[in-house]
């Protein structure tokens, strides 16, 4: 057990999507497990990662915690790789970005059709959220990225193998898709 | 005696008057582009297309063959400046392939496929840019303009119209109408003008015809662009001169 390779995840402003995805391996997640341990990630419920590998984020950051999670990765992964649409390039989430985020708020919160007691959520618990949701190779160093919304199975497959087979991965072009 | 250049050591040949690009595409040689289509005057603002010809830096599009040119196209170098030039044009406006219309047929994101272009690089501007959705048929989405000029240049050379001009410089460029009231619906432009169909991008897009074709069967999912750049070229690699100068109208017969 000890020689297993350790794989982190998370999703920092993501939909899970991508980790969705990679579940899509199927039967393959047999022969992965074989050599591969999973460490933090929402699949084992391990609260902080240490001495990984490799470490998977799924989404750009949108608030305080996805930072802290974020470095915390870089800390703690030999290797970092910005898998999906979100992670590369804000995604979805990132068309907030010319809205002022006291708009966005008031919009989910006070204004939209169908709230109830309106008020914008102050618990201390929460993280503030960024002006602006940004990829995450703006705030660490990625070693790899895995296109895709969400990249599929394969990509998953295809470039864990290629890491653990000691390979430098690398994407043919019918793996290589942004939507 | 026919003239030829060479290209990465191939001999192409080329007749007075052709460029670069026309003599690769005709011989089958594709070199990237954005803003060149073979019936358009060239713009060379892309830089796509940037070639060494005898050690300096070129614009395939609009740098005439002359007889024995040294030219190198698929160098590591220029394969990896052709990369990082793709990556400022994805990271200065607002390209989400997964919530655009266009994409799988989108010419930008299948040079990007076409470089294996993994990564954004460089920091993301997120520009404000405006849609206009007022022409009844035809739609601008701002964010996904590159200023290319191809609208401008077919609403001026083919539509016999001049729907479309790109104003402002540098950061401040963008795509303008030709209207007072700076809205589609009060221009001339129909929905049969080629203008209206040639954006290599999702900026100008058919109202009501986006998911015509699914994504998954779209052009680029299974087709590089050098082959589909090629094919629609009319371009036969081992013909001899002079060649086809047909339109490179592939992507306009698919689900726009």
């Amino acid at each position: 057990m000890a020689n297993k390779i350790r794989v982190a995840t998370t999703s920092l402003a993501g939909c899970f999507g991508c980790h969705m995805s990679f579940l899509d391996i199927d039967e393959r997640m047999l022969q992965l497990v074989e050599v591969v341990e999973f460490d933090r990630s929402p699949l084992t419920d391990i609260e902080h990662c240490t001495n990984c590998d490799i470490g998977l984020i799924e989404g750009g950051v949108c608030n305080s915690e996805n930072v802290h999670v974020l470095r915390e990765f870089r800390n703690n992964c030999k290797i970092l790789v910005a898998v999906g649409a979100c992670a590369i390039n804000g995604g979805l989430p990132a068309m907030r970005n010319h809205i002022p985020l006291e708009e966005c708020l008031n919009e989910a919160y006070l204004d939209g059709i169908g709230v109830e007691n309106p008020q914008i959520p102050s618990d201390i618990e929460l993280p503030l959220l960024l002006n602006q949701v940004r990829p995450i190779h703006e705030v660490v160093k990625i070693d790899y990225f895995l296109p895709g919304c969400p990249p599929s199975a394969d990509v998953f497959w295809k470039f864990l193998t290629d890491l653990i087979e000691g390979r430098e991965p690398s994407l043919p072009y019918e793996l290589v898709h942004y939507d | 005696m026919s003239k030829a250049i060479t290209i990465d050591g191939k001999t192409i040949p080329f007749e007075d008057g052709q460029t670069i690009m026309d003599a690769a595409m005709a011989a089958g040689v594709y070199i990237p582009h954005l803003c060149h289509q073979p019936e358009f005057t060239p713009h060379g603002s892309c830089k796509l297309c940037t070639v060494k010809v005898n050690g300096r830096n070129c614009s395939a599009c609009t740098y005439p063959a002359m007889d024995g040119q040294d030219v190198l196209n698929e160098t590591q170098e220029l394969i990896d400046d052709r990369k990082k030039i793709t990556q400022m044009l994805f990271v200065e406006g607002n390209h989400f392939c997964p919530s655009c219309e266009k994409t799988g047929n989108c010419q930008l994101q299948a040079v990007a496929y076409h470089l294996n272009m993994l990564d954004n690089h460089f920091p993301l501007f997120y520009p404000d840019r405006e849609v206009d959705a007022s022409h009844a048929e035809v739609m601008i989405d701002h964010n996904r303009c590159i200023f290319c000029t191809l609208c401008v240049r077919a609403s001026q050379q083919k539509d016999g119209k001049d729907v479309f001009a790109v104003s402002g410089r540098g950061i401040h460029k963008h795509l303008i109408v030709n209207a007072q009231s700076g809205l589609l619906k009060d221009t001339d432009l129909e929905v049969t003008d080629q203008a209206a169909h040639i954006c290599p991008t999702g900026a100008i897009l058919i109202k009501r015809t986006g998911y015509q074709v699914p994504i998954g069967e779209r052009i680029y999912d299974h087709k590089q662009i050098d082959q589909v750049s090629l094919a629609a070229s009319g371009s036969r690699p081992d013909a001899a001169f002079p060649p086809s100068l047909a339109v490179e109208t592939e992507h306009l017969k698919h689900g726009e």
